[in-house]
């Protein structure tokens, strides 16, 4: 992302903003969903931070506080596995446990391929359809490892591969 | 237009949206398209209906039969013979009616069946029942009337009293009273003061705020305007998670939809009260829950909470006078208005008027979300309500309040639910979260469970809450992994107090309820994991083992093929082994097994005995 674009997004924010003090956040977040492996680059962090003129560390304070956003590159899933008790209860550990060997990675690891990240998140919301994915967008329930499994293989076969 | 004969409601809550709602919906206009019958029969995507276990869910008008667990197939079928002939489909009922058809009786309507009947909606009385997106159908049912009375029949004076009259109190967990909130920001001096939904719906095993921002926002816009004119604020801001993309679309929209009809913005129904409102998404970042962590959030900075005094409704964001609201707590704001305070009053107890939301999770036949009147007892909502444990077993404890609240035993479950009773039995209302738990589940775990969610969620600013809370976590996971003492007991039981003492925030002052909760009456499991050897619910994996019964295994070879690590002999048709050496517990084993040979046993036997 060049420089031209990041100005070009907080003119359109400053439009949509009231104050000029609570853009950050949205603009990481907008950069964030520009680059298909979901992270922030540190070069642009300090792109950001020339703009808005603020501190580069301002916005590495609150880049590295929220856990949507990331400095490394992800995968173009982000499959987030809530791990609340909820969830945990009625299979969610199972859940876990079959993602991190299915994937071979552990939570914040991205697959080689560049395809899948995994990550634990907060409660979703979906307590009654517990356990519950998020995978990008999209929710998924009522989980089972059987269910868990279909859906990997059907977005690596989307991706060309052979769901393997 | 053509005359509507039936209507079709679809439920288009997050979890019948998971379970496949979509395809359900398409697949009913396509069959009516068929048919020719679009154009008399509407299909309407509603809020969440509540049955959330049961989902996808449909509700067939005029006749109002639900309908389950819907596929496409099942909508095609329920359209050629119920819309089309009049025949209900028995396959598909709601749960329980498939018996009651046989004897020729006509399906319940939501009026006689339980989960709905002994429900009292007020917070979500739109929920369900109408189109979030459209806001003619949210007018249709009194919608913005509560503001157009406020803003032209009453001062902010008298909104006020209104409010500290019925006696309404936060729902978000803590219980302040509102009207004095809003009191107490109409008495500060200043020329400008905000207005602050809090949607930042955190706590494990919660879903109301999400319920009411996707099934009814303008709910949410009429109440806060209503509150902006008696606080005297002219700008109000939802802060909603990013985890919540659903809720945020249709917020938006309802915000867009109240601006082109005059409910927003300047001079709202011709007077001179100006109010707007707009969406701030968090990050990812429990904290932010907390008032003053939410407004730093706001102001673009990291989401960590300050000391208070001074109170957000003397410096709150960006220095201004603000009042922050729950989600749940707004909802019920424009019914008292337009109804008033004695009304709302009828339902709940003296201290805690009204009715609270609260979702059912865990082990329980119907999670999801239910109201009901404060005051309720914990039996009614789990049994009556919640239809009991979904295989019959003996519920053991409900956990409520999230990770800032504690643990139930059953023994107390004709306790009513109100924010007083909750309190002396050591848990909190919280948000209104149930997680119901059964024999299977341990307490040491579960508090453990807890604590992690804490680690993690701590914001790291006060060294009580960080530091204390990692201690107190690699304590209990000392004693689940059979590693405890007694005195590691005590030391949890020590540090949980000082930490609730000395922590800056809500987070860290409720983050050892878990473990105080469940020390208090569940103190003789976390002996026994420590003295014994032996989790008695089966659950933490250093204490169990997994063996075969000799005289049920019949040498089907099932176990041994899922088994992961390899860890069953045995030939065909003779008696299996579990290697208890190479065994990872996992339990795949005895879920495969048809003949219910393999069974956990605690304390864990040894691998030379089990051979």
């Amino acid at each position: 992302m060049d420089r031209e674009k990041i100005k070009e997004l907080i003119e359109e924010l400053r439009k949509e903003q009231l104050e000029e003090g609570d853009i950050l956040i949205y603009l990481l977040h907008r950069i964030q969903d520009h680059y298909q492996s979901h992270y922030i680059p540190p070069e642009v962090g300090e792109m950001v931070a020339e703009e808005l003129n603020v501190p580069t560390s301002k916005v590495y304070e609150v880049l590295t506080f929220y856990t949507m956003f990331s400095t490394k590159p992800r995968g173009k899933y982000i499959v987030r596995v809530c791990t609340s008790l909820p969830c945990h209860v009625p299979g969610g550990r199972e859940i876990v446990e079959f993602l991190k060997n299915e994937l071979k990675v552990d939570f914040g690891g991205t697959t080689p391929d560049g395809l899948f990240t995994l990550e634990e998140t907060g409660c979703l919301g979906l307590c009654g359809v517990a356990p519950v994915v998020m995978i990008n967008d999209q929710y998924y329930g009522d989980l089972t490892i059987e269910k868990m499994k279909e859906i990997i293989e059907s977005l690596r076969k989307l991706e060309g591969g052979d769901g393997k | 237009m053509a005359l509507t004969t039936n209507t079709i409601l679809i439920c288009a809550g997050g979890g019948c949206i998971s379970a496949g709602e979509e395809s359900v919906k398409q697949a009913f206009e396509r069959k009516l398209k068929e048919f020719g019958l679009d154009t008399v029969v509407k299909v309407v995507e509603t809020g969440c209906m509540g049955a959330c276990s049961l989902g996808p869910l449909a509700v067939i008008y005029p006749d109002g039969v639900y309908y389950q667990k819907l596929t496409p197939k099942a909508a095609e079928k329920i359209v050629e013979e119920h819309i089309l002939k009049g025949r209900v489909v028995p396959e598909f009922l709601f749960e329980g009616e498939k018996e009651k058809l046989t004897l020729k009786e006509k399906p319940r309507g939501a009026e006689e069946i339980p989960f709905f009947a002994r429900q009292v909606k007020i917070a979500l009385r739109n929920v369900g029942i109408i189109d979030p997106m459209s806001i003619e159908e949210y007018i249709a049912r009194d919608g913005y009337f509560a503001l157009h009375k406020a803003l032209t029949q009453m001062t902010p004076e008298e909104v006020i009293k209104e409010i500290k009259e019925s006696g309404l109190r936060g729902r978000g967990g803590a219980g302040f009273p509102t009207g004095l909130k809003w009191e107490l920001a109409r008495q500060q001096q200043s020329d400008v003061k905000y207005m602050i939904c809090n949607a930042d719906e955190g706590d494990p095993g919660a879903f109301m705020d999400r319920s009411i921002l996707e099934g009814d926002p303008h709910s949410i816009v009429e109440a806060m305007t209503i509150a902006g004119y008696a606080i005297g604020a002219k700008q109000g801001f939802v802060y909603v998670r990013a985890e919540y993309p659903l809720a945020i679309e249709r917020l938006q929209k309802a915000i867009e939809d109240a601006h082109a009809y005059g409910f927003l913005g300047e001079n709202i129904f011709g007077t001179d009260f100006s109010f707007d409102i707009e969406i701030r998404i968090g990050a990812g970042a429990f904290v932010c829950g907390e008032e003053t962590a939410l407004m730093h959030s706001i102001e673009g900075k990291r989401g960590q909470p300050r000391v208070k005094p001074p109170f957000p409704v003397q410096k709150g964001l960006w220095g201004k006078p603000t009042v922050i609201n729950n989600v749940e707590t707004l909802a019920l704001v424009p019914p008292i208005i337009l109804r008033g305070a004695s009304w709302f009053r009828q339902f709940g107890t003296e201290k805690s008027p009204g009715t609270k939301v609260f979702a059912l999770a865990g082990k329980i036949k119907n999670t999801g979300l239910v109201e009901v009147p404060m005051g309720i007892t914990l039996r009614e909502l789990l049994y009556e309500i919640g239809g009991g444990h979904p295989q019959g077993k003996q519920i053991k404890a409900v956990q409520t309040g999230g990770p800032s609240g504690g643990v139930i035993p059953a023994e107390y479950f004709d306790t009513p639910v109100d924010y007083e009773s909750l309190g002396k039995l050591g848990a909190i209302m919280g948000s209104g979260g149930m997680i119901v738990l059964d024999e299977d589940d341990c307490m040491v775990d579960v508090a453990k469970f807890f604590l992690e969610f804490t680690v993690d969620e701590s914001c790291g600013k006060c060294t009580p809450c960080r530091e204390g809370t990692k201690v107190m976590y690699d304590i209990l996971d000392k004693i689940t992994k059979g590693e405890g003492t007694m005195e590691d007991i005590e030391k949890l039981e020590k540090l949980a107090l000082v930490i609730k003492d000395s922590s800056l925030c809500g987070l860290g002052q409720t983050a050892p309820n878990p473990v105080l909760s469940t020390l208090k009456y569940y103190r003789h499991e976390y002996e026994a994991h420590v003295k014994d050897g032996v989790c008695p619910a089966k659950r933490c994996k250093a204490f169990i083992s997994y063996v075969i019964d000799a005289e049920k295994c019949v040498g089907c070879t099932a176990c041994a093929r899922v088994c992961p690590t390899n860890a069953i002999h045995g030939e065909v048709r003779k008696v299996h082994e579990i290697d208890q050496d190479a065994c990872v517990r996992c339990g795949s084993c005895i879920e495969v097994c048809r003949f219910g040979a393999i069974s956990k046993v605690t304390p864990a036997v040894s691998s030379t005995v089990a051979k």
